[in-house]
């Protein structure tokens, strides 16, 4: 018997003994109809090959681990940044389910959203009712100070009309006529879940801006000196808006932030549930109209969203997730000039802390090749930092990312000499990525929790940066924006590069020579 | 500590229904009155919990259900290791169920076993105006191409499948006949179908039953000698490695399990299933629809069995002996006797330490019920439980062999519900999902995810019961649960007695 009550062995330990080990190779031989083990290695063999690569890279429908996922998480992710709202997804109720677990497998954190549970019947007579009783339920439960609807892609093939569809609602009764019901319609299959997160934010601010959906005036325009500040859709919201305020708040800068998700995302456990905790408020959502200039850290989480808010006069200012050096100077300086407040000594010299700090490690970094994959602005935002460390960002690879992308990800490797064997990937996935590994081998992987199966695969360690990380805790309280951010990134990378140097020198009395205590 | 343990049952089920009447108070009328038939307090004697299940679930309320293709996909057919399941289409769907749900194989990953790969078509606007059938066409072949050791291929339909007017059955027909006879399987498990993962079970079940039972050639695949002492294991997905902390119990006693449905199982295994002599079934709410085929089609036996603590261990352990000789038989004993050390070493460890605890639990599938068991070896005691998408069978097993008299049960609770719940009674433990985990933490509430074991396991068997001992004493007695409160909060006001 393996088992002992002293102490006690988990699944890790518990199946290597030699009564499970010797139960496992039986079921296998007598029951699975296994394949030969010459052929099996065969076949992992050439899956490493520049002609299983060439096959690999020719797929035209079949999509294996891509980097993505669908609209609607990104809807909810955007909702969630609001004073006491609820997000409230139209459709199938199994979606919602899943959105739920995803945020919280990633923030350790409840994540709350509702469903108009669609069944066959709405399907067929589409969903008005269950829309309708469900504001009406979700109202009177949970108290939301607004509820902002998307919709999943079963409502989206039926063709369910939002607009219509609430006020109809309203007409009922289940909400008041005056209640905020913003809306966006988010189909699962187109983009990804960073259109989701472009067309909700829209939808909010189209709601409070332009008159309710004809239910109240369009607000007026009184341009004054704030600006508005919208993050993307990013794991590591709550770090980052917290950097953020305090950076606006050296400077001075008054500021809105837009689906500000950072407390919801971060609650204290001290006895009580807080099902609503900080975010946007509603006021602030509107005044957010009068702002002279409003910026965003993902451009391509903002495309729609930016283009709305430029219709309303104001300027708008789009960066790629900036991270390093000079992606930081380029947000202080643009930040400085649309506000005319001079960027501070104390943010100066974090400036030259982190510069300190690269000078200081740069001969590790330097020279090293990296793969990169994530959402498109992180993804150029992390090559840049890398480039600026002189590390090569070989292959850089975005599931989501499109053609516009692509050539912007190129054009930033032009304008760099490390950055000459560099090629960006979109709209690949991570076995395409299984590939590049194999055949042009890099020093390290930076990617979400799901690079681990590459790492096992092709031995090529990975740092995780990225969204969603399931199985390490609490990265997303740590800022990866500003001079402080990016120091967090530098140690992030430094960390896994001295871990793989001892890993690899770690053999007593063979490699142990090159095992230093100093590095 | 709970309050619950030092009240009378009398005073409970007041307590029961008077909070069951509170939490009415919050719904329109129309809402009220659906949510009641779905809330009970269960009495004594009675065959059943009191409640109405299997309903749809109300729009609007958080309900804690999934879909169809959760119950396919996620639950009965993801686990088949050996065949390539393919998420058609969005890409939602299979990313946020990729992996998730620990089904432990041994395999090659991507090479001759996919369980923790992502496949989907990933469908684009144009699919959705023009259809997907050719796309999944071109699909399958690209599979064969890159993945030539693939057993065969399942289609798990995501909403938009059959709202489109897809085909997927011709496509797996022709396909099938064109890569000749491999195993493809189109499986109708859109989510909007039935009301919860449940439905999705039964799908998946059926299209075992159509595509692979139907068309398999006996003896197809399976070289194996058939003995008296075959038998399957039928509902078990092997979190955390459960269904081999059970098999080893099995062959101990002296039988031989020739398929695992479906965690660690393989094609071969599912086609060779018909020979059993016995079926057992842990996981009666998403596999008995096989059971039933297999009995009536095969003339295979079934029996429900539950391996969650010793009691109800042994219990099994005889039950399952009961269909076969008296070697069995002496097997079964041998095998109680064999872990009985271990059980009295993990009893007298924890149980001082759970000894009058009190559990709420809110799962789906088999748990509401089986792990009960389990929690009362340990001396703990549960207040209340619920399915999350149960049938009417299943609240009659509860009632007839698992809850006490006067436990609150809530069928398909909602999220406002169980919080004013467990609010209400402090249980010591609350055992549900991912989703609710940490509303409870916040509360300071001791919490385990009771569907993935919290990222531990297994809890089956005897070696999995002393995992979950462990785990229960880990959750409920961590030192973290004494500082939910800051000290200058809870701080004893001066007492005029110290001035005496």
């Amino acid at each position: 018997m393996t088992q002992n009550a002293e102490h006690i062995l988990d699944h890790s330990e518990l199946f290597r003994g030699d009564e499970y080990q010797q139960m496992l190779a039986n079921k296998k031989a007598l029951f699975e109809n296994p394949h030969d083990p010459a052929e099996v290695d065969r076949i992992r063999e050439w899956s490493k090959t520049p002609e299983y690569r060439e096959k690999n890279f020719a797929r035209e429908a079949l999509t294996v681990n891509p980097a993505k996922a669908c609209q609607p998480l990104g809807a909810v992710f955007a909702a969630l940044g609001f004073e006491r709202t609820l997000p409230f997804v139209h459709g199938s109720q199994g979606c919602v389910a899943y959105y739920r677990s995803h945020l919280s497998r990633h923030f350790k954190e409840p994540t709350s959203c509702v469903s108009s549970s669609m069944t066959e019947d709405a399907a067929v007579f589409g969903g008005l009712n269950n829309l309708t009783d469900g504001l009406a339920n979700s109202y009177n439960m949970y108290k939301p100070k607004m509820i902002a609807v998307a919709t999943t892609c079963m409502a989206e093939v039926i063709g369910d009309d939002l607009n219509a569809f609430i006020k109809t609602s309203k007409e009922k009764g289940s909400v008041p006529a005056d209640y905020d019901v913003p809306f966006a319609h988010t189909p699962a299959f187109v983009g990804s879940h960073v259109t989701g997160y472009d067309n909700t934010l829209k939808g909010i601010l189209e709601h409070f801006w332009d008159g309710k959906a004809g239910t109240a005036p369009k607000l007026q325009r009184k341009a004054n000196n704030t600006i508005n500040f919208i993050g993307g859709f990013d794991g590591y919201t709550v770090g980052n808006m917290r950097e953020i305020k305090r950076i606006f708040e050296l400077m001075g800068i008054g500021y809105t932030i837009l689906a500000d998700n950072s407390d919801v995302f971060d609650t204290p456990t001290d006895g009580e549930f807080r099902m609503y905790d900080g975010g946007t408020t509603l006021k602030d959502a509107a005044n957010a109209v009068h702002a002279k200039a409003t910026i965003s850290m993902q451009q391509y989480c903002t495309e729609k969203t930016l283009a709305f808010v430029k219709g309303h006069d104001q300027e708008v200012v789009a960066f790629n997730h900036p991270l390093g050096v000079g992606a930081t100077d380029d947000f202080l300086m643009t930040l400085s000039r649309i506000t005319n407040k001079a960027i501070p000594n104390a943010l100066e010299r974090e400036r030259g802390r982190l510069v300190d700090a690269m000078a200081d490690s740069s001969a590790h970094v330097h020279g090293k090749k990296f793969a990169v994959y994530g959402d498109p602005d992180l993804c150029y935002g992390l090559a840049a930092f890398l480039l600026e460390l002189g590390a090569e960002p070989t292959h850089v690879l975005s599931t989501n990312g499109g053609k516009a992308w692509q050539q912007k990800m190129q054009a930033l490797f032009a304008s760099s000499p490390f950055g000459k064997n560099c090629r960006a990937f979109p709209g690949k996935d991570l076995w395409h990525m299984r590939s590049l590994l194999f055949t042009e081998p890099v020093d390290f992987l930076i990617g979400n929790t799901y690079g681990k199966y590459l790492e096992r695969d092709t031995g090529t360690p990975l740092i995780r940066i990225g969204f969603p990380i399931f199985d390490r805790h609490h990265h997303h309280r740590y800022p990866v924006w500003g001079y402080q951010g990016s120091m967090n990134v530098l140690v992030k990378i430094l960390d896994k590069i001295f871990d793989e140097i001892d890993r690899k020198t770690s053999s007593v009395g063979k490699t142990d020579y090159s095992f230093d205590i100093i590095r | 500590m709970s309050r619950a343990t030092t009240q009378s049952v009398a005073e409970i089920k007041a307590r029961n229904k008077q909070l069951i009447d509170e939490v009415l108070k919050v719904y329109p009328e129309k809402t009220a009155k659906r949510r009641a038939k779905h809330l009970s307090v269960h009495e004594a004697g009675r065959s059943d919990c009191g409640v109405k299940s299997n309903i749809k679930s109300i729009p609007g309320v958080m309900t804690i259900r999934g879909c169809a293709y959760a119950g396919s996909k996620g639950v009965v057919w993801g686990p088949i290791k050996d065949m390539i399941h393919i998420s058609h289409g969005p890409v939602g769907c299979g990313q946020y169920s990729w992996g998730s749900r620990r089904n432990y194989y041994v395999g090659t990953t991507g090479i001759d076993t996919f369980v923790t790969l992502q496949f989907t078509s990933d469908f684009q606007e144009k699919d959705i105006v023009f259809g997907g059938d050719k796309k999944v066409t071109k699909l399958i072949d690209e599979l064969q191409e890159l993945f030539p050791l693939n057993r065969g291929i399942t289609i798990q339909s995501e909403c938009p499948i059959g709202l489109i007017g897809d085909d997927i059955e011709a496509v797996s027909r022709e396909k099938s006949k064109e890569y000749g006879g491999k195993t493809i399987v189109p499986v109708r498990c859109e989510g909007f179908r039935g009301v919860s993962q449940s439905l999705g079970h039964h799908i998946a079940n059926d299209a075992v039953r159509d595509w692979i039972f139907d068309k398999s050639a006996p003896e197809a695949s399976s070289k194996f000698e058939p003995t008296p002492y075959d038998v399957a294991i039928i509902g078990d997905y092997n979190i955390g490695g459960d269904a081999w902390s059970s098999r080893i119990l099995l062959e101990e006693m002296g039988l031989r399990v020739i398929a695992q449905w479906s965690g660690d199982g393989s094609l071969a295994e599912l086609e060779a299933t018909p020979k059993a002599k016995l079926n057992i079934l842990h996981c009666y709410r998403s596999m008995n629809y096989i059971s039933r085929h297999m009995e009536e089609k095969f003339g295979i036996p079934w029996c429900e069995y539950n391996f969650f603590g010793p009691s109800k261990i042994a219990e099994s352990l005889r039950k399952i002996a009961s269909f076969f000789d008296d070697k069995i038989k002496e097997g079964a004993e041998r095998v109680i006797a064999k872990y009985q050390p271990l059980v009295d070493a993990v009893t007298a460890k924890y149980l001082p330490r759970l000894e009058g605890k009190t559990v709420m639990l809110f799962v789906g599938g088999l748990r509401p019920r089986h792990v009960i068991g389990a929690y009362e070896d340990l001396g703990m005691d549960v207040v209340g439980t619920g399915y999350e998408f149960g049938h009417n069978d299943d609240y009659q097993r509860t009632a007839q062999h698992y809850v006490k008299d006067g436990t609150l049960i809530y069928d398909d609770v909602t999220g406002y519900e169980f919080e004013r719940f467990v609010e209400k009674i402090r249980p010591d433990l609350v055992g549900s999902g991912i989703k609710e985990k940490y509303v409870f933490q916040k509360m300071g509430v001791p919490f385990r995810q009771m569907h993935s074991w919290d990222y531990s396991g297994p809890y089956h068997g005897y070696d999995g019961f002393a995992i979950f001992a462990r785990d229960m004493d880990m959750a409920i007695n961590s030192p973290i649960w004494g500082k939910t409160t800051a000290p200058w909060k809870d701080a004893p006001r001066p007492s005029l007695m110290a001035a005496e």
